[in-house]
């Protein structure tokens, strides 16, 4: 029950930071464009912009650790990691955006793609759990 | 200043993921499975992020953004075939290890030794995104 909340709240945080990353710095926030970006030298005229995002992402919630219990529970399957981060990797490079990009920035612009890739996601994410849970159950 | 908002901005995002659960990828799994113990969760971070950038769009109309330059333009309203199969393939991934870029970085620190070989082996499938397409594109012509 406190769950939603705890998601509302985190949810808002996350579209207040998108919305000061929009009207100061004139840019979408989609985690997988600035990384995407950096890392394959297609972003190299602001590449500080997005070392600066990256690394209030990466740091920010280790510092906040102290103050909550959390725990990812990643899959100790190495092999399964291995081939979703591959996927995710590609997969969101090709679609040009992930859940910030098309899912928080996109739908609440109304963009048909990221409204079209957003369904997409969701239905193939679905069809995974149901595929490799509930069938196979590898996951 | 452009530096200082993106470290601001990314903070921010770290710790709405962090506060939000979506750093846990049972519930981000949870979500996505309809046939099992479905978890809505997922919905109210998405709904509740959507709020704020619904206002912040408004805003931007007839605006320029506070440290100069220009707006993104709105894309074309175009579902090509690269936006459908990527999605496609990053749903399937997401579904997988549940978890998704923004996420994977933000539990960087505290995800063990499989949140860093997630992070690596995303890295090095972004890296290969753009050689990997130019391959497909030619075969495609050539077929």
């Amino acid at each position: 029950m406190i769950d939603w909340i705890w998601g509302l709240a985190g949810g808002l945080l996350i579209g207040s930071a998108a919305a000061l990353f929009l009207l100061v710095n004139g840019r979408i926030m989609g985690a997988s464009g600035l990384l995407g970006g950096f890392l394959d030298g297609s972003g190299r005229n602001n590449m500080a912009e997005r070392l600066a995002f990256i690394a209030g992402l990466v740091v920010v919630p280790m510092l906040a650790l102290p103050f909550v219990t959390t725990q990812t529970n990643l899959t100790p399957n190495l092999l399964i990691v291995i081939i979703a981060g591959l996927l995710v990797g590609v997969g969101t490079r090709l679609a040009n955006g992930c859940t910030s990009g098309h899912g928080v920035c996109g739908i609440s612009r109304l963009s048909l793609r990221g409204i079209g890739a957003t369904a997409v996601y969701l239905l193939t994410g679905g069809v995974t759990l149901l595929v490799f849970r509930h069938i196979l159950g590898v996951i | 200043m452009r530096i200082i908002f993106s470290l601001a901005s990314g903070a921010l995002f770290g710790l709405g993921l962090l506060l939000s659960g979506m750093t846990d990828t049972t519930k981000v799994q949870g979500w996505l499975d309809v046939f099992g113990a479905w978890d809505p969760t997922l919905a109210f971070v998405l709904g509740g992020a959507i709020i704020p950038m619904f206002f912040a769009w408004r805003l931007t109309e007839g605006r320029i953004p506070k440290l100069g330059g220009s707006f993104p333009p709105k894309p074309a309203p175009v579902l090509d075939r690269q936006l459908i199969v990527g999605s496609a393939l990053f749903g399937a991934g997401w579904g997988l290890a549940g978890l998704c870029p923004g996420p994977a970085m933000a539990s960087l620190t505290f995800g063990g030794i499989g949140g860093i070989v997630f992070f690596v082996a995303m890295a090095a499938g972004m890296i290969a995104t753009p050689p990997l397409r130019g391959w497909v594109d030619a075969r495609y012509r050539n077929a």
